[in-house]
């Protein structure tokens, strides 16, 4: 085999390079034999070349998410152990216990191969979070498809949740929860969007860093395949012309079995304090691992890259190097604790390697970003400074410009859709949201996900967020929502995306969890288009005004770019994911109405908002006119109320208003309860029901407690008004239309909830 | 006064640990056993818990049944002295072992179904569920993709004439097993194989009720006496 050596690069300045193959600019290019002083070997090209993709090195993006380090929230001090930049930021959440959570996109990989795209996508972000040194506890996930009926969703979905299922379930972590939504948009673009949140004590933390000059570099897991890269063959047949090399997957395969193994296997390796920093290998494989673990140690690392073990023994070293094989993790670890460190992976049957070690570097090297060296077969492959690929990457200026059509979509007011008026018109539209993809029930998809593995879960499916509790002896719990509406950041990207932000804060709070801390993934498309990248600097800005005002900072991220078919992008879909602490996760609040007698009040003010609306999606197929307005301090007054009439018993229920209105979340509560009810609408009946008018709740009062309630609303501030009574049940709506009331029996509900999406997938 | 009952780990369980805190509420004392391990530390009885034990590949519960610990088990479970409650994988495995007969398939639905599903309990001459009475209904979360219990006729009928039918799923079957059949036991009545979680409804918070428990109050009940 022909190897491109570090010495065959100096004496071959002229060779022509696939650099523009591999994603690489002109001047990126010329900034990588700037840096090396001669032209990059293939290898380094490889490195360069993932390090500095849109995906690693967050080179569009990283302008404007600077704004997360600049309005930091002042909890941020208080609650954050570990912030932005790690594999995951670390929040405390009290009597010892730290919590770190994580949202990544998986989008692209699931929409080419769905099944394998998602799974990898869940074991993906999983690893993320046992690197912190947290033991897995959850998983959510976000989904986005086209209309359920068009044939890509009915290729997409299914296989979609089908990876979920066999890779969660799998892993024995619960699926509390998530996102199932549908728009055109998305037809060719799904998103899939996977979070993980994992619990360690303080004192676990672990970082992704190589310090210590002669600690041994060990790679650990499954063995390094061909999957997952795409580039790496470019190069190899520009460099090679090897014929052979041609046809490989470029979505990665996954093996759950193995993962939950690497978990066990990682967690008994952290409890015997056997690392002394660890990073797991996801997209770009060993480089990244590798060039992050050397960028944040010493700066210094020796690699023996013929020693990685492999399912294929033809892989030259570009394809070890941009491999993304799943199930690896690689660790540094001191001398003398080698041997129990492998002891530990054989217990497991986790192939682990020996493949270099951390190495001193000289104040000059150390001014030029380290050096790392990597080495196949005794020949020098590699020797460039690693910060300048794991840190140092190019950062650009995208243009960006608001969109010229957003004017007329504004002007498009949905107040001009016709409304219905007569109670039976009222009764029709309701039942016609409820059974629309995106709100109707969940459960063809919620159903293929284990929500009880490690006994713990307290809230899933159907409620707002998922509940978890972490220590049995004190009842300390976490909540957790993800929320996201395309059509709102559609119309307004910075209210769309407060929006989001305050929905899965509400989501959380109603729950009686204080929310703590953020996470997003910011799903949008090319960043190349001035429109697309205003969308984006608009949502970003949003998000940090936004955590600012709230009080719950962001602890880390993903974004997804790209997500477009020609020129057509997405709607702009940021999901933000919101952290809750239960003190006593026993007093948690659930969404259905338990108790008859129980007053049902409307928390919040109702005014006429009907742009990207749930009722115009689906009576009108209308999008046009602003979003709801935002009010933060709104929000944060519902949220410390719900945790005070959580602590103190005072409510039964509670569930957000979001999608759909009152209307939707009237109907949910009693089919996810066991009682109905019947309640007067305030005013306008119309908009009484279908409104989108954010920081609002409804909760069932639990009986006697009437007065402590009202008293504890006045008090934080919140608008209160009496609808009426938990009953019977059926649902019961009275108010000024004509041919009143609406009865709705549990059983009509029923249909019109569980009826569609069922039917339209199954083929 | 209390019983020692060993949980097994395989590499691929998932629900050791709450089969675990399950006995512990049932005031049992769980004991950790490995697979790789052939040595029974003494228990009085055995879970085996669910999960996807060495990743279900070849066939659920096929590779497990070979496991150091399963040689074990398998004489005394036989001969009727070891109880052995095998809860969905452990199920699998009880079939593989030929402990119990028949054997699991792929739900009819062919998907994974997770959902609070209300069983009826047919026996409780067995050592796992002496504290529920005949006709009880429980309602346990059910969780598997291959819940499919199938066996030839004669033994079905064996089965039902022999009341070692212990629990039937209630209301629409869920995943297509024969007879609606949920759990089996074996002609002692010391083997008992279900595929619902019935450690996953032993408390409020975190089950849809706590209709599981008496299987593992069952067991305490078999080797220690009914509490006064």
């Amino acid at each position: 085999m022909h190897i491109d050596t570090v010495a065959r690069a100096g004496q071959s300045p002229d060779t022509s390079q696939p650099y523009a193959e591999l994603g690489m600019k002109d001047d990126e290019y010329a900034r990588v034999r700037a840096i090396l002083g001669r032209r990059p070997t293939s290898a380094e090209l490889a490195i360069y070349s993932v390090m500095w993709s849109e995906h690693c090195s967050y080179k569009s993006s990283k302008a404007h998410l600077r704004q997360f380090g600049e309005k930091v929230p002042a909890s941020a001090a208080r609650t954050l152990l570990v912030g932005m930049g790690e594999n995951a930021g670390v929040v405390d959440i009290g009597q010892g216990y730290a919590v770190t959570f994580k949202i990544e996109s998986h989008n692209h990989p699931s929409y080419v191969e769905p099944h394998q795209g998602a799974a990898t996508g869940v074991g993906g972000i999983v690893r993320d979070i046992l690197t912190m040194g947290a033991r897995p506890v959850a998983v959510m996930d976000a989904l986005r498809f086209g209309p359920v009926d068009a044939p890509d969703t009915r290729r997409v979905l299914p296989g979609v949740v089908s990876g979920i299922s066999f890779y969660g379930n799998c892993l024995g972590l619960p699926n509390i929860g998530g996102e199932l939504g549908f728009d055109p948009c998305y037809t060719g673009n799904p998103l899939v969007n996977a979070l993980c949140v994992g619990v360690m004590r303080h004192g676990d933390i672990k970082l992704a860093q190589a310090p210590g000059p002669g600690n041994k570099v060990v790679l650990f897991g499954s063995r390094t395949g061909p999957d997952g890269i795409g580039g790496a063959s470019v190069l190899a047949s520009a460099s090679f012309d090897d014929a052979s090399q041609a046809k490989r997957p470029s979505v990665q395969v996954g093996d759950p079995f193995l993962e939950k193994l690497l978990i066990e296997c990682s967690l008994e390796l952290f409890a015997a304090d056997l690392v002394v920093g660890i990073q797991d290998l996801g997209a770009a494989g060993v480089s990244c691992a590798t060039t992050e673990l050397a960028a944040a140690g010493t700066g210094g690392m020796r690699v023996a890259l013929d020693r990685v073990p492999l399912r294929d023994p033809r892989l030259t070293p570009e394809e070890i190097l941009m491999s993304e094989s799943q199930e690896r993790m690689m660790a540094v670890v001191e001398p003398g604790k080698l041997d129990a460190f492998m002891s530990v992976c054989a217990k497991w049957d986790i192939l682990a390697t020996v493949i270099g070690e951390v190495t001193d570097v000289s104040p000059e090297e150390a001014e030029r970003g380290g050096r790392l060296v990597m080495t196949w077969h005794g020949e020098t492959v590699v020797d460039l400074p690693p910060r300048t690929a794991a840190d140092e990457g190019p950062v650009y200026q995208r243009p960006y410009a608001r969109p010229g059509y957003l004017d007329a979509l504004n002007a498009d007011d949905a107040v001009g859709l016709p409304r219905p008026v007569r109670g039976a018109e009222l009764r029709g539209d309701l039942l016609r949201v409820l059974s629309s993809p995106g709100i109707a029930d969940p459960s063809w998809v919620t159903s293929q996900y284990d929500r009880y593995v490690q006994g713990n879960t307290v809230l899933a499916v159907p409620h707002d967020a998922g509940v978890v509790r972490i220590d049995e002896e004190t009842g300390l719990g976490i909540a957790l929502a993800t929320d996201g509406n395309g059509r709102y950041t559609k119309l307004d990207p910075y209210t769309g995306t407060q929006l989001a932000l305050a929905e899965a804060y509400r989501n959380v709070a109603v729950t009686g969890a204080r929310p703590l801390a953020v996470t997003n993934c910011l799903n949008f498309g090319s960043p190349e288009d001035p429109g697309v990248m205003w969308q984006f600097a608009e949502a970003v800005r949003g998000l940090a005004d936004g955590c600012l005002e709230l009080d719950t900072p962001v602890t880390g991220g993903n974004v997804s770019f790209y997500n477009q078919t020609g020129d057509t992008a997405i709607h702009p879909t940021p999901v933000i994911g919101v952290l809750g602490v239960h003190d006593d996760v026993s007093r948690r609040i659930a969404s259905g109405f338990g108790t008859a007698g129980a007053a049902v009040v409307l928390l919040g003010e109702t005014d006429d908002e009907f742009g990207g609306s749930a009722w115009a999606r689906v009576v009108h197929d209308h999008l046009g006119g602003l979003p709801p307005r935002v009010d933060l301090a709104a929000e944060r007054a519902l949220g410390a109320l719900m945790a005070e009439a959580a602590r103190d018993g005072l409510v039964d229920a509670a569930h957000d208003l979001s999608d759909g209105g009152l209307g939707t979340a009237l109907a949910e509560s009693v089919l996810h309860g066991t009682v109905g009810a019947r309640v007067v609408l305030p005013g306008d009946p119309f908009a009484a029901l279908f409104s989108e008018s954010a920081a609002r709740a409804l909760v069932a009062v639990r009986p006697g407690r009437e007065e402590d309630f009202a008293a504890a609303c006045r008090r934080h501030g919140v608008p209160a008004t009496d609808l009426g009574r938990t009953t019977g049940t059926s649902l019961v709506i009275e108010g000024a239309f004509a041919d009143g009331p609406i009865r709705l029996s549990a059983d009509e509900l029923r249909a019109a909830y569980e009826g569609r999406l069922v039917a339209d997938t199954e083929r | 006064m209390t019983a020692r009952v060993g949980v097994v780990t395989f590499p691929g369980s998932l629900d050791d640990r709450d089969a675990a805190r399950a006995l512990r509420i049932a005031g049992a004392t769980p004991v950790p056993l490995w697979h790789g391990d052939a040595d029974l530390r003494g228990v009085d009885a055995v879970v085996l818990p669910g999960g996807f034990s060495y990743g279900d590949y070849l066939r659920c519960g096929a590779i497990a049944r070979f496991a150091p610990i399963m040689a074990e088990i398998l004489p005394p479970a036989a001969a009727g002295r070891l109880p052995v409650l095998g809860i969905c994988n452990g199920f699998q495995i009880l079939c593989e072992s030929a402990l119990l007969p028949g054997a699991l398939t792929r739900n009819s639905s062919l998907h994974f179904v997770c959902r609070d599903q209300r069983l009826r309990i047919e026996s409780t001459d067995t050592a796992w569920t002496g504290d529920y009475r005949v006709g009880d209904e429980p309602l346990i979360p059910l969780k598997s993709g291959e819940g499919g219990y199938v066996a030839d006729a004669a033994t079905l009928a064996e089965l039902t004439a022999n009341g070692r039918v212990v629990a039937r799923y209630a209301g629409a079957n869920p995943n297509g097993s024969a007879d609606a059949i949920a759990g089996i036991t074996n002609e002692h009545g010391n083997v008992v194989g279900l595929m619902p979680h019935p450690e996953h409804a032993v408390e409020e918070l975190t089950g849809p009720s706590t209709d599981g428990l008496p299987f593992f109050t069952s067991i305490m009940s078999r080797l220690v006496g009914t509490p006064a």
